[in-house]
């Protein structure tokens, strides 16, 4: 097995965990050039990104694939962006800004609002009082629909105050338990990767 | 032969009329504005509290997040806290940390600083967007003009007087990140945590829970919560923007879901009632 990439993880966790708690300016020095390759191997992942787009969307373009259009679509919008953004900027009166303005911030709003016609049919459907837990969770969300509106006091001026202590009382206290839960986990993943325990992201288990 | 009971054909209705009775819930209130009035929650009034204590004359740093998806919740609230800064003759250093977040910004500068008469580089900065999020909020603890060296429009961060002496979280008194993501638990972690500012977010509704805790702890002076949040912090700086005119369709919308799911439980439970197996179809 090859030992080389563990003992990079090895070296570089060690090492960034070490100058966390090192005041010492030759520690800050050190963090400052590992956070200025961190910003290289991030810009190096959205070439990666843009390439793996490429070439997913020109294969199925190729195949004549299920959605293929849609694809062309796709690098097309690539293609335009790309050249107009290095060529011409992205200041007002460029192409890549009117598009953003007149094509990207509608669609993408667009796409997020329908949550909320497929939210009020699912909640319809599905959201049935069938036991005694179930009965629980629709009167909270019922009074938490209520009290996060501003319609919710006119029908009962009761509901702000309940939906704040639900919010600060059994809710801050599920997720602080799930914080710690998560900060826990955390910690111990991060340990068992830089001690070569979980090497998963080599791409085998 | 007797037809379908009524509790059928409701569990059973086609979801595009539940469609349509959405839109028009949405599209009516928007239409015809009712200006229901807004109550602040305590976490608003704290955020807005924050921000009124810095010194007038301030730089404060302000992390935008979020893209067109989240607009509608993160743009009114940005929109708010701009004007706030700008009354209070605050010196925002605005940024990005998401790509397609840039042209939403320029567009919250541009109505905010019109609407209380303030110049970009005189009385704002906007530094742009920068890749590598997590990496880029830890360097800012060290170098801003390492990670910044111009601003979004090419001039160099040293011909910018707001920037003169500011080159890490040390000179600003506050940081405030509006967010639509993970990054601002980064923020709590690092800006925080590490670096000792004070923090005041900004996030979705659906996130605003997740962050709870952290007000208590006092690691968070204040919390605006989707645009619910915005509304109040619009009402707080008395102005009328778009989230204080969307409130009225969320309440409205808010109504209808909760009659939605009261039929259909009163449906259920008398199917139930009745031994019937209770129907239902594709959300």
């Amino acid at each position: 097995m090859n030992v080389g990439p563990l003992i990079v993880t090895f070296l570089t966790g060690a090492t960034l965990i070490a100058i966390f708690f090192i005041p010492h300016h030759l520690a800050q020095k050190l963090q400052s050039t590992l956070l200025e390759w961190a910003a290289v191997v991030y810009a190096f992942a959205l070439i990666l990104g843009s390439m793996s787009l490429w070439a997913v969307h020109q294969r199925k373009i190729k195949a004549r694939g299920t959605g293929w259009p849609f694809s062309l679509v796709t690098l097309g919008a690539l293609v335009v962006m790309t050249t107009g953004g290095v060529f011409q900027g992205i200041e007002e009166g460029t192409v890549v800004n009117w598009l953003y303005n007149a094509a990207n911030s509608p669609l993408a709003s667009t796409m997020f609002s329908l949550l909320a016609f497929f939210i009020a049919s699912a909640a319809f459907r599905a959201f049935r009082a069938r036991n005694t837990e179930a009965t629980l969770l629709l009167l909270t969300a019922i009074v938490m629909m209520f009290g996060r509106v501003s319609i919710g006091e006119y029908v009962w001026s009761g509901f702000p105050a309940v939906t704040e202590w639900l919010l600060d009382v059994p809710n801050l206290a599920a997720k602080r338990a799930i914080a710690i839960g998560i900060g826990l986990g955390a910690v111990s993943t991060a340990l068992k990767i830089i001690l070569g325990i979980e090497r998963s992201y080599l791409g085998r288990s | 032969m007797a037809g379908p009971r009524w509790t059928d054909r409701l569990m059973g209705i086609d979801r595009r009329f539940l469609f349509i009775v959405i839109a028009v819930a949405v599209t009516l209130p928007l239409l015809f504005p009712v200006n229901l009035p807004i109550s602040v929650s305590p976490r608003v009034r704290a955020a807005y509290e924050t921000i009124d204590a810095v010194p007038n004359g301030s730089p404060i740093l302000l992390s935008l997040d979020y893209e067109p998806d989240v607009m509608a919740e993160l743009q009114p609230m940005a929109i708010a806290v701009l004007r706030h800064c700008f009354r209070k003759n605050l010196k925002p250093v605005v940024l990005t940390l998401y790509p397609a977040a840039p042209g939403l910004i320029e567009r919250a500068l541009a109505i905010a600083s019109e609407a209380e008469g303030k110049k970009r580089n005189v009385d704002y900065v906007f530094l742009g967007y920068k890749s590598g999020s997590q990496a880029v909020i830890l360097g800012m603890g060290e170098s801003i003009r390492g990670l910044f060296p111009k601003d979004f429009w090419g001039t160099p961060l040293d011909e910018i007087p707001i920037m003169k002496g500011i080159d890490s979280y040390a000179g600003f008194p506050l940081v405030v990140n509006l967010s639509g993501s993970k990054i601002a638990d980064y923020y709590i972690q690092i800006a925080h945590t590490r670096y000792h500012r004070p923090l005041v977010l900004g996030s979705t509704a659906v996130m605003a829970t997740d962050y709870y805790p952290y007000l208590s702890s006092k690691q968070l002076l204040g919390l605006i919560g989707g645009m619910k949040g915005a509304a109040e912090y619009e009402r707080l700086i008395d102005i009328v923007g778009d989230a204080r005119k969307g409130m009225d369709a969320q309440s409205l919308v808010h109504v209808v879901i909760v009659a939605l799911v009261l039929l259909g439980n009163v449906a259920f439970l008398s199917s139930r009632g009745r031994g019937a197996r209770p129907g239902g179809g594709a959300s």
